[in-house]
């Protein structure tokens, strides 16, 4: 029954798009501000960006032991 | 009958009136997003330092996998991996010392995808066998962890990519069947679907746990989906690629996401403008993208692609950061360790490398 497996589809895909169509929205210059703020306050915590200091360097070159 | 298929009308709706009210509604989706986009992300970045060089350098290869690295998650411990291969095989690794702490061969091909449990005590994975399962890990290295075995997700089709949840007691599946699932692990319980995509979905991720039950789910119809993991309904959806997305992974503040396409492309998404508010991509950058990853401050994109490279992007400014090469075949996926200071990617050259900055 194609006609009315259509109209079930259609009335999905609108009842989607009512939803989408209806949330609240911010402008780009905030939503850009906003990310663009996270990344500054925690640039000095990101050890990829800034490196890491020796102590704490997770893989550092440790004292190997032999057993002999 | 058809007195049934006339059911749920509304006096008047026909086919015909629904298409037209979808093709209003698209029409003041795309108004109301152009009305909110008054600058570039890159504009307003104009105004922060450039980027100075970055150190970071493959500084371990981690070689035991027999053929193609599908996949691979971190362990919250920031040492240990897991790791999934074309063959079949799961290696759980210590990637600050390189032992293979676990190994079980699946009796499937092409386990696509791969989870660590947030306890550390279990590691999910699935792939062309449809399912999802979870092994608990043992302390004991003799024991046969295939014995132990859970089956949990059963999808119709492929299982793309899985995530435990906040707890080792639920996962969430990706598909082929083009569908996500959460699963209860102890019953293997389907606790709810989400559909909505018309194609293979190839990648999930979990939104970071304070901004709630979300998460954000990419596929083969081009399009990047937000789900609401209670209700199952599909909140936002985003379509500007212009081909298969293979991987979206959030942001860390939880308000917008990047994807990685087929379309040579990698693509930013704020979720609270709801559109795209950048596009990651150069002229020499001809190569599909597999896979992304963000640094813990979330200023620099790590993308692998299937040139074998993988390219650092400055999220704010859309530039190039940095380009790391080594893989000596393409990149199915890059993860920075939960304390951000280290990236694995995972390779079809059947080896992981871990890469981190220099120590000052």
């Amino acid at each position: 029954m194609s006609g009315s497996s259509s109209i079930v589809a259609m009335k999905k895909i609108v009842q989607q798009l009512r939803l989408e169509a209806g949330i609240n929205r911010v402008k780009v210059s905030q939503a850009a501000a906003d990310l663009q703020q996270f990344c500054l306050q925690n640039a000095q915590q990101d050890p990829l960006l800034t490196g890491m200091s020796s102590s704490n360097n997770p893989f550092r070159p440790q004292k190997v032991c032999s057993f002999l | 009958t058809h007195q049934m298929a006339c059911q749920g009308l509304q006096g008047g709706e026909t086919v015909a009136s629904l298409k037209r009210e979808s093709e209003s509604l698209r029409k003041k989706l795309e108004e109301e997003r152009k009305k909110l986009s008054d600058i570039e992300l890159n504009q307003v970045a104009e105004k922060i330092e450039v980027l100075g060089p970055l150190s970071i350098k493959t500084r371990r290869v981690l070689k035991g996998h027999g053929n193609k690295v599908l996949c691979m998650d971190w362990c919250k411990d920031k040492r240990r991996l897991v790791s999934s291969s074309q063959d079949g095989k799961v290696i759980v690794w210590d990637a600050f010392t390189l032992n293979k702490e676990h190994g079980v061969a699946l009796p499937c091909t092409w386990v696509m995808a791969c989870a660590y449990a947030p306890s550390g005590c279990a590691v999910a994975c699935g792939g062309l066998d449809n399912k999802c399962s979870v092994f608990p890990l043992s302390l004991d290295k003799n024991e046969n962890l295939s014995a132990k075995k859970k089956s949990v997700a059963m999808h119709t089709n492929y299982v793309s990519g899985c995530t435990f949840t906040s707890s080792d007691m639920q996962i969430l599946t990706s598909s082929g069947d083009g569908t996500c699932a959460l699963w209860d692990v102890e019953s293997g319980q389907l606790l709810q679907s989400f559909h909505g995509h018309t194609a293979d979905v190839l990648s999930l991720d979990l939104a970071p746990s304070e901004t709630g039950n979300t998460f954000v789910s990419g596929g083969c119809d081009k399009k990047a989906n937000i789900w609401d993991m209670r209700s199952g309904q599909n909140i936002q959806s985003f379509e500007s690629h212009e081909s298969d997305i293979n991987c979206v992974k959030y942001y860390p503040s939880g308000d917008a996401f990047a994807s990685a396409s087929d379309d040579a492309t990698c693509r930013f998404y704020d979720l609270r403008a709801d559109r795209e508010v950048a596009v990651y991509q150069k002229d020499s950058v001809i190569f599909g993208a597999s896979t992304v990853d963000f640094s813990l401050s979330g200023r620099l994109l790590f993308a692998g692609y299937n040139d074998y490279t993988i390219n650092v992007w400055d999220v704010l400014k859309g530039t190039r950061a940095s380009i790391l090469f080594g893989h000596e075949n393409r990149v199915s996926r890059v993860r920075v360790s939960p304390d951000g200071t280290a990236l694995c990617s995972a390779s079809w050259d059947n080896t992981l490398r871990v890469s981190w900055a220099a120590y000052l």
